[in-house]
């Protein structure tokens, strides 16, 4: 080995602490971009590949009842591919030792097979048997949530009789990878789930022998979708249809798409900074590496070593840690990825995961490190031999420091020497200093931004079930219903408050903007209901008029005093003309809402209602719902603290994951920003310190001028770093709002303050690790050696 | 001299600072032992200007970094006043070095970042009686330049301010190593000047280590150092001012 390279070994091996800690940041940078962009390629690619093999529908319709020979004409439409033609039905469910309420959706099979489209994926059982009419399949989270297993039994209420049937499954299908009950915008895995049944004994119940109910499509490629669904709507019509609607707006598929583009946006925020901060800091220690090296630098110039070897030589010393560092955080990006992956196959229930690392994320995180790596080493190499030899190799002359500004303004007099020197040395290098105090701040921010999630669903929750919607049980009927039925509701005991509901599907225009969701009738005077302004003071309903959710007016780009048109999916399917009044704050979900009886009104209907709130007595719940069960026009309940409550034991898993990750790489970061800089604080400024230990100065009041220094910097750096987190979350709650929720800007302080908490621990430890040295500092070499 | 505390050896003489008893120091630098000082006996007296005189590796460092509490012998006794220097604590070596001795560099070791004025107000802030950090300077002739950087000071009156800054806490004992050796002939005798003054006005014991023969005039005594022995002692009967020096 020639002699330089035995240095270059030698260099690493002494710098071996330093190594460690810049190889960490690159670790940190590498393993997050490789875990969050792979994670993302196996999100796509599994997606991709399960909706491709279980052959997902491309458009989707419900209607009443049609006869099976409108098949023929469905397929006559041109660009249609394969139509299936299914009976579906939304049920109230029992299962033995469960007593809340319980809904789902009975979708039939053909018979003895797992379908043309939306194919099912059996996770273990069998198919049914033919002849027998009492065998369903359960979607898998349902069946989890219960710990049902094949041969066991539960009851569904279809069409009032309530019927026993048999597992013989567990399956999973495409079309709902995300399970969520109607009127609910969370998924509650125990109160809601999916059964598939055979056909036959499926339409005889319902009264669909030789016709459906629901009918969902493939299409030829090239064919225009909105053409097809623009068709379909004709043919469905006279049928009840209520509206048919492509992939992109098919409920479980859209919350899909919605979490995988908040995957995107993290996934590409955090690699940036991440890397963004191993940029700075391998640009920071190598530069001082190097200018440490100076007299090295200078000899090896003068033995005749060109510019470009001495370059090289470091070159090829930065590279070694970067390689190291790259090497680490791919293997370790692996394994977060295919950690992270697994834990949305189990919450987005899909069949199976297909772990997909392109190479060119490796190749791109492999570049995207040494190049940064070698712009810093270049940058520093140019300085260390632009000096002629023999200049390089005497000392170099006391560097230059003058009064601070506060000092200047006549404060001085408030400072010690030591605290002189802090301040000095820091307006000294301002450029340094800056960038210690960002890239402490930037970890900083990394820290608000994973507390921001679980702060920012509480806040949703918050307002939407405890200000706005506030109703304990949401009973949803089987069909419109007169008010008057609600008696028998309100003569329940336990039951305090009884408000009733209209809802009917329907597709909202302004301009050439439609959108189709659903139009709410609500008690103006009512408590369960309230709308609220973007301050949450509650909003008067008056009884002319629409109220529609803010970010529904934005896209429909509609202010009050306009005139929207909203043409009912329902019934008589008339289209209506109503002004605009407001709009309402709502995180979750759009909606547009009228008086109950002004929307009866405009209907045409008397007072009918599609379901009801109430508030209840704790203490009579559970004799409630057993009511509830009884009552035949009841198709379902939901219980939303229930299911907020399932809600957050479903994501806490994946929360709980990011923050570890986050916090993890957070500390790290502000470790390696933070000892790194001390580091070379202490190389820099050894000679100086050792001085002052000769002239009587205790390690502790050496090191306050060391640690001082960088906790002025820490602390400079957190409030910095607290309103660059507050950015960071300001631009990922942009980049999350969708149609289905907005993710509020609502950062407790509990979140600042756990950010600011991890900063400061990870200073202090290397604050620990930087005492220990200063016990080594070399105060006989002190008195004889040069700089 | 108060006596108080723990006394691990007889007091020394009214007028004695240090007695230097069999001191030997053994470096092992890799596999080898290198002997710095082989059995050293000394006392230095109250007052005293002392030159310490020997070549590179005659030991002359070490006895002065064991003298002034940053390095400690492998084997016999520093007393310094009541107490045992060699079986100091470190913490009880930094109050030492903090209260008693003042120390002068080679290469000056003032901080960059503090101003002549504020290099001597460091120590005067941690000292028991210094005196004010102005009057140290204006004994080195620099109280027209108290508000000067490091960088903005030539040479000499850095080491100026060096000296300044070791006397300012009006320590006991002055260890100058090698005071002049970065400077020449002109600049280090106006240093050795303010060395000469402080020991004749304020009558602090000093000594300085050099292997610079010239300056051996200047002393009350002269001790040089062979091979980590003491070769010779010689009493100056005149001393002469370091403007009479020359080398």
């Amino acid at each position: 080995m020639r002699a330089i390279d035995i240095k270059l070994w030698r260099e690493l091996w002494r710098l071996r602490m330093q190594v460690v800690a810049i190889a960490m940041v690159i670790v940190g940078g590498v393993s997050i971009f490789i875990m969050s962009l792979s994670t993302l390629d196996s999100l796509f690619e599994t997606r991709a590949s399960y909706y491709r093999e279980h052959h997902f529908a491309q458009v989707f319709a419900s209607l009443k009842r049609a006869p099976l020979s409108l098949v023929k004409r469905i397929e006559a439409i041109p660009g249609v591919d394969r139509v299936e033609t299914r009976v579906v039905a939304y049920v109230s469910i029992d299962v033995p030792g469960f007593d809340d309420p319980v809904s789902g959706h009975l979708v039939s099979l053909p018979d003895n097979s797992r379908g043309m489209l939306n194919q099912v994926y059996l996770r273990n059982g069998r198919l049914f048997e033919a002849g027998r009419d009492n065998e369903a399949l359960v979607s898998v989270k349902f069946a989890e949530a219960h710990g049902l297993e094949p041969a066991d039994r539960l009851y569904a209420t279809i069409n009032g009789r309530r019927k026993a049937l048999n597992v013989v499954a567990l399956a999973m299908s495409p079309e709902y990878v995300y399970l969520i009950a109607p009127g609910s915008y969370f998924p509650d895995n125990a109160r809601y789930g999916v059964l598939w049944m055979a056909r036959k004994p499926l339409a005889a119940a319902y009264d669909m022998d030789g016709a459906f109910n629901d009918v969902v499509l493939t299409l030829v490629d090239g064919a225009n979708q909105q053409d097809v669904i623009d068709r379909l709507d004709e043919l469905l019509k006279p049928y009840g249809g209520i509206g048919a609607y492509g992939r992109e707006d098919q409920l479980s598929s859209r919350f899909l798409t919605e979490e995988l583009k908040q995957q995107q946006t993290t996934a590409t925020v955090f690699p940036v900074i991440f890397f963004g901060v191993a940029a700075f800091l391998l640009n920071v220690v190598i530069s001082r590496l190097i200018s440490l090296q100076r007299e090295q630098v200078a000899a090896l110039k003068a033995f005749g070593y060109s510019e470009l070897a001495i370059g090289l030589h470091y070159i090829k010393l930065v590279l070694l840690i970067v390689s190291l560092g790259v090497a680490a955080g791919i293997f370790l990006g692996i394994w977060m990825g295919r950690a992270l992956s697994n834990v949305y196959m189990e919450f987005y229930s899909m069949p199976y995961m297909i772990y997909l690392l392109k190479p060119q994320v490796v190749i791109g995180a492999i570049l995207i490190a040494g190049l940064v790596a070698v712009l810093g080493t270049l940058h520093a190499v140019r300085n260390a031999v632009r000096l002629p030899p023999a200049q390089a190799m005497r000392p170099e002359p006391p560097a230059i420091y003058r009064a601070t500004l506060i000092e200047r303004l006549g404060l001085q007099r408030w400072f010690s020497q030591p605290t002189r020197m802090i301040l000095r040395h820091i307006e000294r290098q301002p450029l340094k200093s800056l960038l210690t105090t960002l890239g402490i701040a930037m970890a900083c921010g990394i820290m608000v931004v994973s507390g921001f999630q679980e702060g920012a669903i509480d806040h949703m929750i918050d307002v939407q079930y405890n200000m706005s919607q506030r109703e304990d049980i949401l009973v949803n009927y089987t069909e419109p219903t007169s008010s008057r039925s609600l008696y028998s509701l309100r003569s329940l005991q336990g039951v305090e408050r009884v408000e009733s509901f209209r809802q009917v599907p329907a597709k909202l225009q302004f301009e050439h903007r439609f959108y189709r969701t659903s139009v709410q009738g609500i008690d103006a005077s009512g408590e369960l209901m309230r709308l609220l302004d973007s301050d949450l003071n509650i909003i008067e309903l008056p009884p002319h008029g629409v109220v529609l959710t803010d970010y529904l007016a934005e896209i429909l780009r509609v202010k009050p005093g306009d005139l929207l048109q909203v043409e009912v999916l329902e019934g008589s399917r008339p289209t209506l003309q109503v002004p605009v009044i407001g709009t309402a704050k709502q995180d979750l979900g759009m909606n547009a809402y009228l008086q109950r009886e002004t929307l009866n009104l405009l209907l045409n209907e008397g007072n009918a209602i599609s379901g009801a709130l109430l508030r209840v007595d704790d203490r009579y719940q559970r004799d409630i719902y057993r009511e509830l069960k009884r009552m035949p026009r009841v198709a379902g309940v939901v219980e939303q603290r229930a299911s907020v409550d399932a809600f957050y034991e479903n994501v806490a898993q994946t929360i709980l994951f990011y923050t570890f990750i986050s916090t993890l790489l957070g500390a790290s970061i502000a470790f390696g920003v933070v000892y790194n800089s001390m580091r070379i604080a202490l190389s820099e400024r050894g000679r100086e310190l050792a001085s002052m230990r000769v002239l009587g100065f205790e390690r502790s009041e050496v090191a306050y001028i060391l640690l001082g220094e960088m906790g002025l910097l820490t602390l400079a750096a957190i409030p910095l770093g607290l309103l660059f987190g507050y950015g960071l979350c300001a631009y990922m709650a942009f980049e999350f709002d969708t149609d289905l929720y907005r993710v509020p800007l609502v950062l407790g302080i509990n979140v600042y303050a756990f950010a600011a908490l991890v900063v400061i621990l990870s200073s202090v430890v290397s604050a620990l690790m930087i005492w220990r040295n200063l016990a080594h500092l070399d105060m006989v070499a002190v008195l004889k050696t040069k700089e | 001299m108060a006596r108080t505390g723990q006394t691990a050896h007889a007091p020394l003489q009214e007028d004695m600072v240090f007695h230097v008893h069999g001191v030997t120091k053994v470096y092992q630098m890799g596999e080898v032992q290198v002997h710095a000082l082989r059995g050293v006996d000394l006392d230095l007296y109250r007052g005293e200007f002392t030159v310490l005189l020997g070549a590179s590796g005659s030991g002359k460092s070490t006895l002065l970094n064991i003298l002034g509490g940053l390095d400690t012998p492998t084997d016999g006794h520093v007393v310094y006043g009541e107490r045992d220097l060699t079986r100091a604590s470190e913490a009880e070596l930094t109050r030492y070095r903090r209260f008693h001795v003042g120390f002068v560099f080679q290469f000056y070791n003032l901080i960059p970042s503090l101003t002549a004025r504020e290099n001597v107000a460091i120590v005067t802030e941690i000292a028991r009686s210094p005196m004010r950090p102005e009057d140290a300077l204006a004994l080195v002739d620099l109280d027209q330049r108290l508000h000067h950087f490091p960088a903005q000071l030539s040479g000499g009156e850095q080491q100026r301010v060096a000296i300044a800054r070791a006397i300012a806490k009006n320590p006991d004992v002055l260890l100058c190593d090698e005071p002049t050796g970065a400077l020449d002939s002109k600049t280090g005798i106006v240093v050795l000047e303010a060395l000469e003054r402080i020991n004749r006005e304020l009558g602090t014991s000093t000594a300085v280590i050099t292997h610079n023969a010239g300056i051996a005039k200047m002393a009350d005594r002269v001790i040089t150092l062979a091979d980590g022995r003491i070769a010779e002692v010689a009493v100056n009967e005149t001393r002469l001012t370091p403007g009479e020096l020359s080398w």
